[in-house]
């Protein structure tokens, strides 16, 4: 069929998906180049200044006076969670407002993230427990949570709206629980509180890094996989079966891979607000409509994380855990999309 | 130039929940041509059309492409040899012509693959068949609804299948934007032999249009044939419960129906009056 073909357009179109990859590359490169910048700028910067020669040695193991202790037991912990927890968000929030084709539709906005939240603060405050129970609990609760949501919205198949209004109900639900148990708790801890409710990476341990890194390794490929997939399906389930997508076995290893990011990085660092809310929309902003979003947002969630923690640690008078900085940029966010939504005639 | 593919329905019962909307369907879907489904609301068209496709399992009966039941063939091997442009895509917000055309690759990627040269060759033939190749760089969001819905059959196009269906494809279209999409179908089954398969509305650009015509009534297959055997005004009473009269089209010798209701009737034309008092 494609002997009729001018090669004058072919080539047209050719230059054109080039000239879209190459920006999507310099997007992707640049946000990477930032949050390694970022990342190392947090493990220098702080109440004591450590200059990249020490923090190299730090890494490597080398012994340094007070760098290893300050660097290698308190920074770097908390930049690599940071680094975690924020692309598991970005990564996983995409994911669902691309497959659920709404902004709104974002694990944090429809109940998932507090669901492995409220689990994480039961598990620790109420039944003391610690590590990797704390994440089983986290993942179990998340993963029941999003069933339980996709099961109230089901209904010849799920309604976007439906979904989301009855997720922000369960959310709702699920935070007064969160804050009922540590109301409760015999050791009323304001950190530990926060973090449950907002999220912050005070105090970040490498125990609790490890299950978010490892969980972020093994789903993130899983998830990059079915892309092209994603991709399809944002243009309807239909058009994506005819394009041999098997959308329901799709669906579901989508929806697991995801809540597991979730779930793990809210079980060490807690729900920290609006940033799987946010990222996708910002990495659609600067790389545009046309190619996937999911690593564009996974390293907008990572540098948004870092950039917020820092800022949250020294740029105020108090130090505030990082869910209070990016809760204050994702709200007006919320705000708009509804009323934006409102304006456009109802449909969320 | 295609190879000939045998599709045909055997059997076919579809229904969704409870509700049974076609019943023990038989049909044979000629190789080549242009096969137009027609039939009242919910008669069972786009589901006899979604099922066609794979998009629908069976409750009974079965749908077989080359010997084959399509619900057991890989799904990107079919969406290889099958295409269905649904009654209403969903278009991402932003998205370009030329990346939304080049999502109709997606049967032909393998995972992590990359974007080749075979791909831009598709994408530009089916930009070029459907005449956007202007719009290529433009919003898909920002179209008029005749440009949008070419741009979507040059999706379709892209997939490069020798058997393409399309949900009403004309909905929603002016008169000269509904022409213009069914030239541009009449013209790919021409030029490349493609299968065309497509539920629509319109009973006289169905006629027009159609090698083969399909009518639904009840989920039953009431008749088959060329448009000549299945247009009569027998056929029309028994599916849609109107009256007409049948004459033929000056423009292009086909049937040609011309509705039958309780005002604008002229004066003296019994012959014609005689079938609606005899309802009434």
């Amino acid at each position: 069929m494609s002997a009729a073909v001018r090669p004058a357009l072919v080539q047209a179109v050719a230059r054109s998906r080039r000239r879209r990859a190459s920006r999507r590359g310099l997007v992707i490169a640049t946000l990477a180049v930032l949050a390694v910048a970022a990342f190392a700028v947090t493990l220098m910067a702080g109440q004591t200044f450590y200059p990249p020669r020490d923090v190299v040695r730090v890494i490597l193991g080398e012994q340094v006076t007070g760098a290893s202790f300050t660097v290698g037991r308190l920074r770097l912990p908390r930049a690599v969670l940071a680094v975690v927890a924020g692309f598991s968000f970005g990564l996983a929030g995409v994911t669902f407002q691309t497959m659920l084709r709404n902004p709104l539709a974002s694990p944090d906005i429809i109940g998932i993230s507090s669901g492995a939240s409220t689990a994480a603060a039961i598990a620790i405050v109420s039944l003391s427990l610690g590590g990797a129970q704390v994440s089983i609990f986290a993942i179990v609760s998340a993963l029941v949570i999003a069933l339980l949501v996709y099961t109230l919205a089901f209904r010849d198949g799920v309604a976007g709206t439906r979904l989301i209004l009855i997720g922000i109900g369960i959310a709702a639900i699920l935070d007064s629980i969160t804050s009922y148990v540590l109301s409760r708790a015999a050791e009323w801890d304001l950190q530990e509180a926060m973090r449950w409710l907002t999220g912050s990476l005070n105090g970040t341990a490498w125990e609790q890094v490890l299950p978010a890194l490892v969980a972020l390794v093994v789903l993130t490929p899983v998830l990059l996989s079915r892309a092209r997939d994603l991709s399809a399906m944002q243009l309807g389930d239909d058009t994506a079966s005819a394009l041999g997508v098997r959308v329901e076995r799709t669906r579901i290893t989508v929806i697991v891979a995801a809540v597991g990011l979730i779930a793990f990085a809210t079980a060490a660092a807690g729900p920290i607000a609006f940033v799987a809310f946010l990222s996708g929309p910002i990495a659609a902003r600067l790389v545009g409509a046309g190619g996937s979003l999911l690593v564009p947002a996974g390293l907008v969630g990572a540098l948004l994380v870092l950039a917020a923690d820092f800022a949250g640690q020294f740029a105020f008078d108090t130090r505030f855990p990082v869910g209070v900085v990016t809760g204050v940029l994702g709200a007006p966010y919320l705000v708009y999309l509804i009323v934006r939504t409102h304006r456009a005639g109802g449909s969320l | 130039m295609t190879t000939a593919h045998s599709l045909a329905a055997e059997a076919l019962t579809l229904g969704y929940g409870d509700r049974v909307v076609v019943e023990s369907l038989d049909l044979v879907v000629p190789a080549g041509e242009i096969t137009v489904i027609v039939g009242p609301n919910a008669c069972g068209k786009s589901t006899l059309l979604r099922s066609l496709s794979r998009l629908l399992t069976p409750r009974a009966g079965r749908v077989v492409l080359d010997g084959k039941e399509v619900h057991r063939m890989p799904a990107k091997q079919l969406a290889r040899t099958l295409g269905l442009l649904p009654q209403s895509p969903v278009a991402p917000e932003g998205i370009t012509v030329l990346d939304l055309v080049g999502r109709g690759r997606h049967p032909h990627q393998k995972l992590f693959s990359r974007w080749n040269s075979e791909d831009d060759v598709a994408v530009a033939a089916a930009l070029e068949a459907t005449r956007t190749t202007d719009l290529a760089d433009r919003a898909v969001d920002e179209l008029s609804g005749g440009q949008r819905q070419r741009v979507w059959i040059a999706m379709a196009l892209a997939q490069q299948t020798d058997l393409l269906f399309l949900d009403e494809p004309t909905t929603f279209l002016d008169a000269a934007h509904q022409i213009e999409v069914l030239d541009l179908l009449t013209d790919l089954n021409h030029s490349r032999g493609t299968t065309i398969v497509m539920v629509l509305h319109d009973l006289n650009l169905a006629a027009r249009y159609a090698d083969h015509l399909i009518a639904i009534a009840d989920g039953r297959l009431h008749t088959a044939g060329t448009p000549a055997e299945v247009l009569t005004e027998e056929s029309v009473r028994a599916v849609f419960g109107l009256d007409s009269r049948i004459i033929e089209d000056p423009v292009s010798g086909r049937p040609l129906m011309l509705p039958i209701g309780r005002h604008h009737i002229r004066p003296g034309s019994h012959e014609w009056h005689h079938v609606n008092d005899g309802q009434s």
